[in-house]
């Protein structure tokens, strides 16, 4: 198989992750609503799989995500690997009980294993208002038997997309809809796994961290480059997946330059960065030279007007303004 | 009906019975653990229903389906193991009662509390049945409480939509908790509700061990053909209250009085001793051996080691 990578956009990485699954595995079939017929989806990401693989492999739901969220719950019990798409990432909150009392909690239970992926379309700065610019990653992140990947580039979405579908949990698989046609890379076509449960450095650096994931990945290298010429070294760990967390890739980093950012574009209280900040004050805290910082979403709702969304949302402004705080404390 | 099915329709309400009752007492006696539900009135839908399917179907029953458990083939101390925390219950210790009671191999899902969810999960294992094109049914069961939750709906729109090989029995019991049916809903018909999204229905009396088998069968055999799903209402009476510690009072004396005198159980074996399918021997040896049956269950259970400590984190993830 050829190794040699081509350049596709991150829909085009995930669009080709589908349909190599689907190829390779009779059990995986995609569901959701749109999804199928000549359409493909709100995003086109499964524009040609139903031609491809047929309504079978391809089904239109109606929209009722409890319903087809529980229903996807049946089909992996018995055997199946649904990968379900939920148009907008905030409409995952119409499935909650499906994911959290049912999927999450039932191999503890009585060992019945559920092995589905929900794809959501996640993040905003896109002028789409409060229901369709969410970041809910961190109730699943809360969520033991969950399994929580957020990708920031085409290789990665690729990869881990295919890692969750061979994955026997339920894994919520967040797309960054903001990159979907706005960043292009490199991708090894045919079989590529990018293991769950990993991150990434992004950019490699000694004097501050920034942990982050999905978007503000590219926002937090465009602060560190522009850094770089007054000598400030940036690391950037791309975490890759949320749950279970990379601990040691955090504390690795942070031993190396004992100052942390955590960006995310979900709102703050409660997000994933404060865990990653517990993480570092508990295990990570004789290698600080400065306290723990976190740049998040505001705590409103994710407002529509670009004036209000800037001054809502992370961005490489705001990293960069962090970061020279921070390494010079 | 022939008698031999007759005869097993009776034996296995007389074990539910008598397992019920067990637990009951059990609980009074200070011996249980936590809360547990009484399924006390539902025999003949759990045990009708549950009769209807064959070995290679999947069957998602709820707290009031003890019998369908049992005929399954989930043994008394197994399920008494459940239900006292050991580590032998099919949940090992890790849910309460009759939650959390699944089993693959004897193709049962297990239930969480957010009961309408098992439609959902019901429907996706028929709907896994026809990607595979397997001659497969899925059941699945819920009250008259859980018809007014989203999920029920969500359900049924699907499963008529898809043609499903989808079976619910709506155990129509009168009371959600404490809340009596005509202060649940404008629409008390709870068939039609089905009946509305495209599915097939029938009403039965849920205290009639022979009908409800009946008409489950005929609702198991449509949807092994192909043609679509259907849902039966099987109307009966809560006899307990919603569980163990509940005394249910607010339901009408006089009400329960009535419905007494429609024991499933009762009923049916006035009609197999009227028909001559069994002598009061018979009866007395079936209650005989239910009752050992459930000693030993019993003793097996508590007998049991409760889980080690040392695995609780074990099993989260596949």
């Amino acid at each position: 198989m050829s190794t040699t990578a081509r350049e596709l956009t991150y829909l085009e990485a995930i669009a080709e992750a589908l349909a190599f699954e689907m190829d390779r595995d009779e059990r995986v079939l995609v569901m959701g609503e749109d999804v199928g017929g000549s359409f493909g989806g709100a995003f086109k990401v499964t524009k040609g799989l139903a031609e491809r693989f047929g309504d079978r492999r391809v089904m239109n739901t109606p929209i009722a995500e409890l319903g087809f969220v529980g229903m996807a719950n049946g089909m992996a019990l018995m055997g199946l690997r649904p990968v379900v798409e939920v148009q907008f990432a905030d409409f995952i909150s119409t499935a909650f009980d499906s994911i959290v009392q049912f999927a999450a909690t039932n191999h503890y239970r009585w060992g019945g294993a559920i092995p589905w992926v929900i794809r959501a379309p996640s993040d905003g700065g896109i002028r789409s208002g409060p229901f369709h610019s969410q970041n809910p990653e961190a109730w699943f992140v809360h969520t033991p038997g969950l399994k929580v990947v957020a990708p920031a580039t085409p290789a990665d979405a690729k990869g881990l997309l295919i890692s969750a579908i061979r994955d026997d949990n339920p894994v919520i698989f967040f797309e960054a809809k903001p990159l979907y046609r706005s960043v292009r890379g490199p991708v090894p076509p045919g079989e590529h796994l990018v293991p769950i449960g990993r991150a990434r450095i992004a950019r490699e650096g000694s004097d501050v961290t920034v942990v982050t994931y999905g978007t503000q990945v590219h926002e937090a290298l465009r602060a560190a480059q522009r850094l770089a010429p007054d000598g400030i070294a940036v690391e950037v760990l791309d975490l890759r997946t949320l749950k279970p967390l990379d601990s040691q890739a955090v504390l690795d980093s942070v031993a190396k330059t004992g100052r942390v950012l955590i960006v995310h574009a979900a709102n703050r209280t409660a997000g994933v960065g404060a865990e990653v900040a517990a993480l570092v004050a508990e295990e990570g805290f004789e290698w600080l030279d400065a306290p723990i910082v976190r740049l998040g979403g505001l705590d409103t709702p994710i407002p529509f007007s670009p004036p209000l969304e800037d001054a809502y949302r992370p961005d490489a402004s705001k990293i960069e303004a962090a970061l020279r705080k921070l390494a010079a404390f | 009906m022939d008698s031999e099915l007759r005869i097993s329709l009776h034996a296995w309400m007389v074990l539910t019975r008598t397992f019920d009752d067990a637990m009951v007492n059990l609980w009074k006696q200070g011996r249980g653990l936590g809360g547990t539900f009484s399924e006390r009135g539902h025999e003949a839908i759990s045990v009708g229903a549950g009769m209807a399917l064959g070995p290679d179907d999947v069957v998602a029953p709820m707290h009031r389906d003890l019998g369908t458990y049992l005929l399954r083939g989930m043994s008394p101390e197994r399920i008494f193991g459940n239900l006292l925390g050991k580590a032998t219950g099919p949940s090992r210790g890790r849910d309460a009662n009759l939650h959390g009671m699944g089993d693959l191999s004897l193709g049962i899902i297990g239930y969480v509390s957010h009961i309408p969810q098992a439609l959902p999960t019901t429907l996706g294992a028929a709907m896994a049945f026809r990607y595979r094109g397997e001659p497969r049914v899925a059941m699945t069961f819920v009250g008259d409480g859980g018809t007014c939750a989203g999920g029920f709906h969500e359900t049924l729109n699907m499963a008529a939509l898809y043609r499903a090989p989808f079976v619910l029995v709506i155990e129509n019991n009168q009371y959600a908790y404490s809340t009596p049916l005509e202060q649940e809903m404008a629409v008390t018909d709870l068939a039609s509700r089905a009946a509305s999204y495209g599915l097939a229905t029938e009403r039965v009396d849920g205290n009639d061990v022979e009908a409800v088998y009946r008409a489950v069968s005929a609702a198991v055999d449509r949807a092994r053909r192909g043609d679509g799903p259907s849902a039966i209402e099987a109307v009966t009476m809560r006899m307990l209250g919603h569980a163990i510690h509940d005394g249910a009072e607010y339901v009408p004396r006089e009400l329960l009085e009535e419905w007494e005198g429609r024991d499933p159980i009762e009923r049916h074996r006035r009609a197999l001793m009227a028909d001559g399918v069994v002598t009061a021997e018979d009866l007395d040896r079936m209650q005989r051996v239910a009752r050992e049956r459930i000693t030993e269950a019993i003793a097996a259970a508590e007998a049991a080691p409760f889980p080690d400590p040392s695995t609780v984190t074990e099993g989260v993830y596949a």
